[in-house]
C-alpha cells in the first residue's frame, strides 16, 4: 500500500507522468465488474424526474406540469419517481436503483455545450482539459483500449483521449468487400490520426457478430451495449449517449416519452446482461437542471441542480440520497434554479471507485486532477 | 490535432489543390486547376446563383403548415363526436408527416444539386458555413418543413453581404422562431398574457440565450443571466404569422425600457430587439467569434491566434462586410499551409465524393439517407451550436467505416468505366501520396479502386 501511494505521488508530479508505467500504477487486478456511463445530453430536468412532491413549494411550481397524472412510485416522504420510469421503479423496489438529487459538476453558467464539456472532461471549468475522464479511467485499467467502447456512432468526448477506444453504433450499410477493407488498413494504418480508430473500429466489428442491421431503438442499444459488455473478453466499461432533454416546451410529454426510452434501456442492459447484472453499476447523469419555475411554454429553461441515477445488480439500491436544499425562493440558486448540495463529479469517483473496486484516491487523483477526498460519495456499491 | 499522416513522405499540397480542395467544395475530374488560386476564390462572388433551380422550385412550406392547421381545425368543427375527430386528425397528421418528409427530402436534394452544379464553389461552401453557424435542427416537423425555406432565404441571399442583415433574416426566419420556442414566448406584463391570466403564459429565454451564446458574442464573452432574460423580454412579441411569415405581436411584448449589457434599449415595440442585434452584430466580442470559426473551417482545428485577430479587425473595420473577410482569409497565408489542415465533415467528403466522381446532378441518389449512415442529418444537428468542425469529431472509428462503406456504394454504378489511376492526381493534383496511388493500382477491380480513392487519407482530408 505505501509502496504504491509513493508511485502515485511521484506520478502526479507532473501531467506528462501521468501515463508512466500504467500497468504499475493499476490499483487492481483484472475486474470482472462492469461500469457503463449514460448521458443524458441537454439537460435533464431533476425536478421532474425525481418529483420532490412532499417538499411544501413543489405544488406552486410544478403543480401545472404534472396536473392530473397518475403519481409515479413513491420512493420516500419526499420523493416520487416519474411514472415513465416503471423499470427503473422496480429496480429500486428490489434494492437496485438509488437516486442522487440536487447534484451539479462544478460547471456553474448555463451553455449545454460548457456544461457537456465539464461533464466529460471531469475538468473545473470547460475545455480545461483536453481528455475525457473515462479515457483516463480506461488508462488506469490493465488492457486499456480494450476495457472500454462507446456504443455511439462518434466518440464522445468523455472517452477521448490518449488511449484509442472504439465506438460501434449499428449501420444498415453492406460491409465492405474485403479487398477494399485490406488495401484501406494498409493505408490508414501508416496514418498517425487514423491508425487507432480504425484497428478499433475492426475490433468491434469482430466483436458486434450477430447484433447488426438494428437500428437505433432504445431497447436494442441496451441489447447491444450489453451484448459487449457479457463477452469473457469485452470491455469491461462502456458509454452510451441520450439526446432529446433540452424541453423548454410542451415538457409534459416529451420528458415522459424520453423516459420511457431511457427506462427500455436501461431494462433492455439488465435483461442482456442477465448474470452479469449483479456485477453492473450504472450512472445516468446530465450536464445540468433545469429552472425550478415552468416558464411560459410549458417548459423549463436552463438551470443548475439535477438528478442523477445509479442502476445495477452491483448498487446499493432503495435509497435517495443528498442533502435536500428546498425549494423556497430564498434556498434557490440565483433565486431560480435548485441549490446543489452534491458535486456530481464526488459522486462519480465513489461509483467507479467502489463500482470497478479501483483504489478511491487514485480515482479521484485521476479522474478529476483534484482531491475529491471528503466530498465522495461513499457506501454506493455492495461489498 | 495532427491532421497530417505520418509514416509515408506527405504529399506538399500545390495551390491549385489547396484552392480547389480546402476553399472550394473539391475538384471536378474536368475542373483546370486555376493559376491564380486567391483569383479563383474572390473571382467567384459575381458568378453565385442566390436562387439555383432546385430551391426556387420547392413546394412552399408556408402554405403547408397554413392547409394543415386549417384541415385540422375543420376536423374537430366537422366531426359528430370526439372519436371520428380523432380518427381524422390521426389520419391528417401522418399526411402531413409525409408531405413534411417529402419536402426536407427535395431541400436537401437541392442543396446536394446546388454543391454540385455551382460555379462558385467557395460561397456555397460559406452558405453551408453560416447554415450551421445559424442552425436550426429539424426535429419537429414544422422546422423540418422550413429547413431549407431557412437557408435559402435566411442564408443565401446574404452571404455575400453584412452579417448584420444575415443576422436579422435568421433570427426573424420563422424556423428559427419555431426552433428556439421565440414563437411562444409572451411578455409577462404584455397584454396578452393579462387577457388570459390563468393560462399563465410567460417567457422562453431559449432563443434570447443561443443568439448571445451561439450567433453573435460568443459563450463566456460577459453577458449574464440578466442581460439574456432582458434580451428575452425585449423579443417578445416577434413571432411566425400567417404563410409561416415574420410577425410582430404587439400584444404580446413586454411593455417598457431595457438595458442589456450596460446598453440602454427605450424603443417600444419591435425595434427594441432589432436595435440590440444590430448592437451585438457590431461588438467586437462577435467579429472574434466568427473569424475564429471561420479560421478554424480553413487553417485547421486550432486556428492561427495572429489569423483570428487579423479577420476580426477586417470584420469590425467592414462594419461585418462578408466579402471583405473572405478576401482577408483568401490572402492569409495561414490557410495555405501545403498539407492537409482539415479531416472532411461527412456534408464536405459526399460532395467532394459526388463531385470527384464527375456528377453535376444527385438525380435519383438519396444524399438525406447517406446523410444519416455518415452521422450527419442535414438540417439536423440536434442542438442549435450546430455541427463541430474538428477532426475529433468526425474521424472516429465507426464513422471511418461507413465512409469506406459509403465509398464503395458510390464506386459500385461506376462499374469498369472510370479509372482511378488517371481520375486520382485530376482530383487531388499534386496531392496524391504515393502510397494511396500504389494501393489504388493495386486493387482487385476499377470500382474497388475508386472506393479506395474516396476512402484514401488524402481524400478524407482537405
Amino acid at each position: 500500500m505505501i509502496a504504491r501511494r509513493h508511485l502515485l505521488a511521484t506520478a502526479a508530479l507532473g501531467a506528462g507522468a501521468l501515463f508512466v508505467a500504467p500497468g504499475l500504477a493499476l490499483a487492481t487486478v483484472p475486474t470482472e465488474r462492469r461500469f457503463v456511463f449514460i448521458i443524458q445530453r441537454g439537460a435533464a430536468d431533476g425536478l421532474d424526474i425525481l418529483r420532490p412532491v412532499g417538499d411544501p413549494g413543489f405544488a406552486a411550481l410544478r403543480g401545472r406540469l404534472i396536473g392530473e397524472e397518475a403519481p409515479g412510485l413513491k420512493l420516500d416522504g419526499t420523493f416520487t419517481l416519474h411514472p415513465a420510469l416503471a423499470e427503473v421503479g422496480r429496480m429500486y423496489g428490489r434494492g437496485e436503483a438509488l437516486f442522487v438529487h440536487a447534484v451539479a459538476s462544478p460547471y456553474r453558467d448555463r451553455s449545454h455545450f460548457d456544461g457537456q464539456n465539464v461533464l466529460e472532461t471531469g475538468g473545473a471549468q470547460p475545455y480545461a482539459v483536453r481528455d475525457g475522464w473515462m479515457n483516463r479511467l480506461v488508462a488506469m485499467m490493465p488492457r486499456s483500449a480494450e476495457e472500454a467502447i462507446a456504443v455511439t456512432s462518434t466518440l464522445p468526448a468523455a472517452l477521448r483521449g490518449p488511449v484509442a477506444v472504439a465506438s460501434y453504433a449499428p449501420s444498415a450499410l453492406p460491409a465492405a468487400a474485403d479487398d477494399l477493407m485490406t488495401r484501406v488498413t494498409a493505408l490508414y494504418d501508416a496514418d498517425a490520426q487514423l491508425h487507432a480508430p480504425w484497428q478499433a473500429a475492426l475490433e468491434a466489428r469482430g466483436m458486434a457478430g450477430a447484433v447488426t442491421g438494428t437500428r437505433q431503438a432504445p431497447a436494442s442499444l441496451g441489447q447491444l451495449a450489453a451484448s459487449f459488455l457479457v463477452k469473457p473478453d469485452g470491455p469491461r466499461v462502456a458509454m452510451m449517449e441520450t439526446l432529446g432533454w433540452d424541453t423548454h416546451s410542451g415538457q409534459k410529454g416529451r420528458l415522459a416519452a424520453q423516459l420511457k426510452n431511457l427506462d427500455a434501456m436501461l431494462a433492455a442492459l439488465r435483461d442482456g446482461l442477465g448474470p452479469v447484472w449483479a456485477t453492473a453499476t450504472v450512472l445516468v447523469a446530465t450536464e445540468f437542471g433545469r429552472t425550478a419555475a415552468i416558464n411560459g411554454t410549458g417548459g423549463t429553461d436552463h438551470g443548475t441542480g439535477s438528478a442523477a441515477m445509479l442502476v445495477g445488480g452491483n448498487v446499493r439500491g432503495g435509497r435517495v440520497l443528498g442533502d435536500w436544499p428546498g425549494l423556497m425562493t430564498a434556498s434557490l440558486y440565483e433565486g431560480r434554479d435548485l441549490r446543489p448540495t452534491t458535486a456530481l463529479d464526488a459522486l462519480i469517483a465513489g461509483a467507479v471507485a467502489e463500482g470497478l473496486a479501483i483504489d478511491p484516491d487514485m480515482v479521484d487523483g485521476r479522474l478529476f486532477g483534484r482531491a475529491v477526498g471528503k466530498r465522495r460519495v461513499d457506501g454506493l456499491i455492495k461489498a | 490535432m495532427d491532421t497530417r499522416p505520418s509514416g509515408s513522405s506527405p504529399p506538399v499540397l500545390s495551390s491549385a489543390a489547396i484552392a480547389l480542395n480546402r476553399f472550394g467544395l473539391g475538384a471536378r475530374p474536368g475542373d483546370a486547376p486555376p493559376t491564380d488560386p486567391r483569383g479563383w476564390i474572390t473571382g467567384q462572388f459575381a458568378r453565385f446563383d442566390i436562387r439555383p433551380a432546385g430551391f426556387a422550385a420547392l413546394a412552399d412550406a408556408g402554405a403547408l403548415l397554413d392547409r394543415y392547421r386549417d384541415e385540422r381545425q375543420a376536423a374537430r368543427a366537422d366531426a359528430g363526436d370526439a372519436a371520428t375527430a380523432k380518427v381524422a386528425m390521426q389520419a391528417g397528421r401522418r399526411d402531413f408527416r409525409e408531405e413534411v418528409q417529402a419536402l426536407y427530402r427535395a431541400g436537401v436534394q437541392a442543396r446536394a444539386d446546388a454543391a454540385l452544379a455551382t460555379e462558385a464553389p467557395f460561397v456555397e461552401r460559406m452558405v453551408h458555413f453560416w447554415s450551421n453557424h445559424f442552425c436550426v435542427s429539424a426535429e419537429n416537423p414544422r422546422v423540418t418543413a422550413l429547413a431549407a425555406a431557412f437557408e435559402r432565404d435566411a442564408i443565401r441571399p446574404h452571404v455575400l453581404g453584412r452579417f448584420s442583415d444575415m443576422l436579422l433574416a435568421v433570427e426573424r426566419h420563422p424556423a428559427m422562431l419555431l426552433y428556439l420556442n421565440q414563437a411562444q414566448s409572451i411578455g409577462p406584463g404584455s397584454p396578452a398574457a393579462a387577457r388570459a391570466p390563468d393560462r399563465r403564459r410567460g417567457l422562453n429565454e431559449n432563443l434570447a440565450r443561443e443568439i448571445l451564446e451561439l450567433h453573435t458574442l460568443g459563450v463566456r464573452s460577459g453577458y449574464t443571466q440578466a442581460d439574456v432574460t432582458e434580451l428575452a423580454r425585449a423579443l417578445t412579441g416577434w413571432s411566425v404569422g400567417p404563410a409561416a411569415g415574420f410577425a410582430f405581436r404587439p400584444a404580446q411584448h413586454e411593455p417598457g425600457e431595457r438595458t442589456i449589457m450596460g446598453r440602454y434599449y427605450p424603443q417600444a415595440g419591435e425595434a427594441q430587439a432589432r436595435a440590440a442585434l444590430l448592437d451585438f452584430a457590431a461588438a467586437p466580442a462577435t467579429a472574434t467569434h466568427v473569424a475564429t470559426k471561420v479560421a478554424r473551417h480553413f487553417a485547421g482545428d486550432e486556428p492561427p491566434s495572429a489569423m483570428v485577430e487579423r479577420l476580426a479587425r477586417g470584420f469590425v473595420a467592414s462594419r461585418g462586410h462578408l466579402p471583405t473577410l473572405y478576401r482577408a482569409l483568401a490572402a492569409s497565408p495561414e490557410a495555405w499551409v501545403p498539407s492537409p489542415v482539415k479531416f472532411k465533415t461527412p456534408w464536405e467528403w459526399t460532395i467532394s465524393a459526388l463531385r470527384g466522381l464527375g456528377r453535376r446532378q444527385v438525380g435519383a441518389m438519396q444524399i438525406a439517407a447517406f446523410q444519416t449512415q455518415l452521422g450527419q442529418r442535414v438540417w439536423r444537428p440536434g442542438a442549435p451550436a450546430g455541427w463541430d468542425d474538428v477532426a475529433a469529431s468526425w474521424a472516429g472509428s465507426d464513422a471511418l467505416l461507413r465512409r469506406v462503406e459509403v465509398a464503395q456504394r458510390l464506386a459500385a454504378p461506376l462499374g469498369d468505366t472510370a479509372d482511378a489511376r488517371t481520375f486520382a492526381p485530376r482530383i487531388m493534383p499534386a496531392a496524391l501520396s504515393e502510397a494511396t496511388a500504389q494501393q489504388i493500382a493495386r486493387s482487385e477491380s476499377p470500382a474497388s479502386a475508386v472506393a479506395l480513392m474516396l476512402a484514401s487519407p488524402d481524400f478524407l482530408r482537405r
